[in-house]
């Protein structure tokens, strides 16, 4: 079925000259991130996880980087390595050539849980990054407040975080990370807990701000489409060990639409990555395993539903 | 009535005006039910209160006896011809009527006489709370902070939390008399017998607690550059203060059961004192008069901070 589609489409490697044009840019650009062979073992007792196996990757400046993979292949615990949760068992991440040690707020992280402070109000909550930095109090409301204006919160200030829908939480919480005036903004399947269309919603609004504001972005999802549909380029890993599959440039011009998602280099790109993620095999989830539910049949016969 | 049913089921749910209904009704029953045996004579009353000790010499009037020993004495009385002793069915002077006891409690505000011996209820009452008082207050300033860097800082835990497991384990009186030697007879040691029995609960209670914070905040305000102690005083502090509150609601509560240990050692005070000087005189209208009075406070005091805390921490809406 995979030659089936790739036969009718055109090779996802390549890239429209405007695409390649800008490949070719972003390139020529530092790194703010670099990976360099960094393995991560999980031991518990007597269990011993190799989550990660000398992943070699840099992030150029202003790039926006999406990491796929199938559940358990290492995309949490890499970008917590990046963000500084998490000491790597080997190799180290240089920020801007320099090598990291914890965290910082030179690296602002937007969780997949809801994690805005509940006790603060959605102005504290922004300001709260702005304040760590050393800005006083009412120099730092200022800033909170022309974040809440930008993306258009601006009459929730004083309201809690309990009283917002995950959608807006989740700005909020985009908000406070790009407050601090981060150079990287990691995302850690940030959009997964939000329904279909405030999903398409918030991807646009993170492409509009990252547009506007000097940040470079690693974004991590399971979702094939928003991976297409936001990157430059794809970081695809592989399960157990998590390793690095391939890298993949997407050859969609910018800025990016909702229309580009039935062009020909989406479905192709698209096509080429599902063939992946299923030759990974099914060890972890079953979901593409042809499912056989042995069970008698408990209805009459004539209410059959298909 | 289907909001009645409705409000018996499994998480089931009640209106407003049900819950006060048995708001209400919790407070009546066990009332109802203590009227009933105190004035319905058929519920149990298995005593007789003597009135007229009649021909028999060892009665006195205002004494009571059992139901069987007063008939007999009722039958002797009459092989032998004399005048027949009359009494009236009662309950054991354990248990006075709530009459009684809410005379006794009117009693202890309103005379300026003491009540019995040298002190009034309300005197005696206002020194117990005055050892609660400062009993718990000192072991908040030590047990807080503790508890919260034991939560907080693994290295803390491992060096503190052992030994206090340890002295949690001995009960507080225990120490009565090593508090009374150190301390000598007074209110001091007194103070610490309180603060022995709730200082070691509540480390251990906090750090818990402090433990329980939702590790993604931390984690979040780690990103966002929050380090030492301004991720303490702005991230962990305001993160776990409710649950801190009802810690130390519950604290209270467990400062008060120490009371009672603590005001007999030394010289006897406060509260128990009283109370086990009128229970001595039988004046148990008094002693349930007392026993009244320190559920009504803590009651009172703990439906207090439960409204304080909800007003406190609207953020955290835990019932919705
Ligand atoms: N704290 C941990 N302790 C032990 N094993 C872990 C821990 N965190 C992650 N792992 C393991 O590492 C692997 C990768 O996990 P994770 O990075 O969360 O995957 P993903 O985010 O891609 O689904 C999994 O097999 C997981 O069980
Ligand atoms: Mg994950």
């Amino acid at each position: 079925m995979v030659d089936h589609v790739e036969h009718t489409l055109p090779d996802y490697r390549i890239l429209p000259p405007d695409v390649a044009a800008r490949m070719e840019q972003i390139k020529k650009r530092d790194y703010v991130l670099e990976i360099e062979r960094v393995t991560k073992v999980f031991t518990q007792k007597r269990n011993r996880t190799v989550a990660l196996d000398s992943i070699e990757f840099g992030v150029h400046r202003r790039e926006l980087v999406c990491v796929v993979g199938p559940s358990g292949c290492g995309k949490s615990t890499l970008i917590r390595i990046l963000a500084g949760l998490e000491d790597a068992t080997e190799g180290r991440i240089l920020m801007d050539g320099k090598p990291v040690r914890g965290p910082g707020s030179d690296r602002g992280m937007v969780f997949q849980k809801y994690t805005l402070f509940p006790w603060l109000d959605v102005c504290r909550n922004v300001m709260f990054g702005i304040e760590m930095g050393g800005v006083d109090r009412l120099e730092a409301q200022r800033q909170a407040m022309q974040w809440l204006q930008m993306i258009g919160l601006e009459q929730f200030a004083t309201a809690y975080p309990h009283q917002l829908s995950g959608g807006m939480q989740q700005r909020v919480a985009i908000a406070r990370a790009l407050a601090a005036s981060p150079r990287v903004l990691l995302m850690d399947e940030s959009f997964s807990a939000l329904d279909a269309q405030t999903r398409t919603k918030m991807q646009n609004y993170l492409m509009e701000i990252w547009r506007k504001i000097d940040i470079t972005i690693v974004f991590i999802t399971h979702d094939l489409d928003e991976a297409i549909y936001l990157a430059d380029r794809i970081l695809v890993l592989k399960p157990h060990p998590g390793q690095v599959e391939e890298v993949i440039e997407v050859p969609l011009s910018r800025p990016r639409r909702a229309e580009q998602m039935t062009s020909a280099e989406f479905l192709a790109t698209k096509a080429h990555l599902e063939g992946l993620i299923r030759s990974f095999g099914t060890s972890d989830d079953m979901e593409e395993e042809e499912v056989t539910i042995d069970l008698p049949l408990l209805t009459l016969v004539t209410d059959q539903v298909e | 009535m289907q909001g009645f049913l409705a409000s018996w089921r499994l998480y089931g749910r009640t209106d407003r005006m049900l819950r006060n209904i048995f708001g209400i009704l919790a407070v009546l029953l066990p009332l109802l039910l203590w009227s009933a045996v105190s004035y319905l004579p058929f519920v149990w009353h298995p005593q007789v209160l003597i009135t007229d000790p009649g021909g028999e010499e060892y009665l006195e009037t205002g004494m009571r006896m059992n139901r069987a020993d007063f008939a007999r004495a009722v039958t002797e009385m009459q092989e032998q011809h004399q005048p027949v002793p009359q009494g009236i069915p009662s309950n054991p002077v354990y248990l006075p009527s709530p009459g009684d006891v809410l005379s006794a409690f009117v009693h202890a505000f309103t005379s300026s006489a003491p009540v019995g011996a040298e002190h009034s209820i309300t005197q005696a009452f206002a020194h117990s709370i005055r050892i609660i008082f400062w009993g718990f207050v000192i072991s908040s300033v030590m047990g807080v902070p503790l508890g919260i860097m034991c939560g907080s800082i693994p290295a803390v835990a491992r060096l503190v939390e052992p030994s206090v497991d340890f002295f949690r384990y001995l009960p507080a009186p225990a120490f009565g008399a090593l508090a009374v030697a150190i301390l000598g007879i007074y209110d001091a040691p007194k103070i610490a017998i309180i603060v022995i029995g709730t200082l070691f609960q509540q480390i251990l209670v906090i750090a818990n607690t402090t433990r329980k914070l939702d590790f993604s905040l931390v984690e979040a305000s780690r990103t966002l550059g929050a380090k030492g102690l301004r991720l303490l005083f702005r991230v962990v502090i305001p993160g776990i203060l409710p649950d801190l509150y009802r810690d130390q609601r519950i604290l209270l509560g467990w400062a008060w059961t120490y009371l009672i240990v603590a005001e007999l050692i030394g010289t006897s005070s406060g509260i128990t004192w009283f109370i086990t000087q009128q229970a001595r005189y039988q004046h148990f209208d008094n002693v349930f008069a007392a026993m009244a009075l320190i559920g009504i406070v803590g009651l009172g005091t703990d439906m207090v901070l439960g409204v304080v805390g909800r007003k406190l921490f609207t953020w955290k809406r835990e019932n919705g």
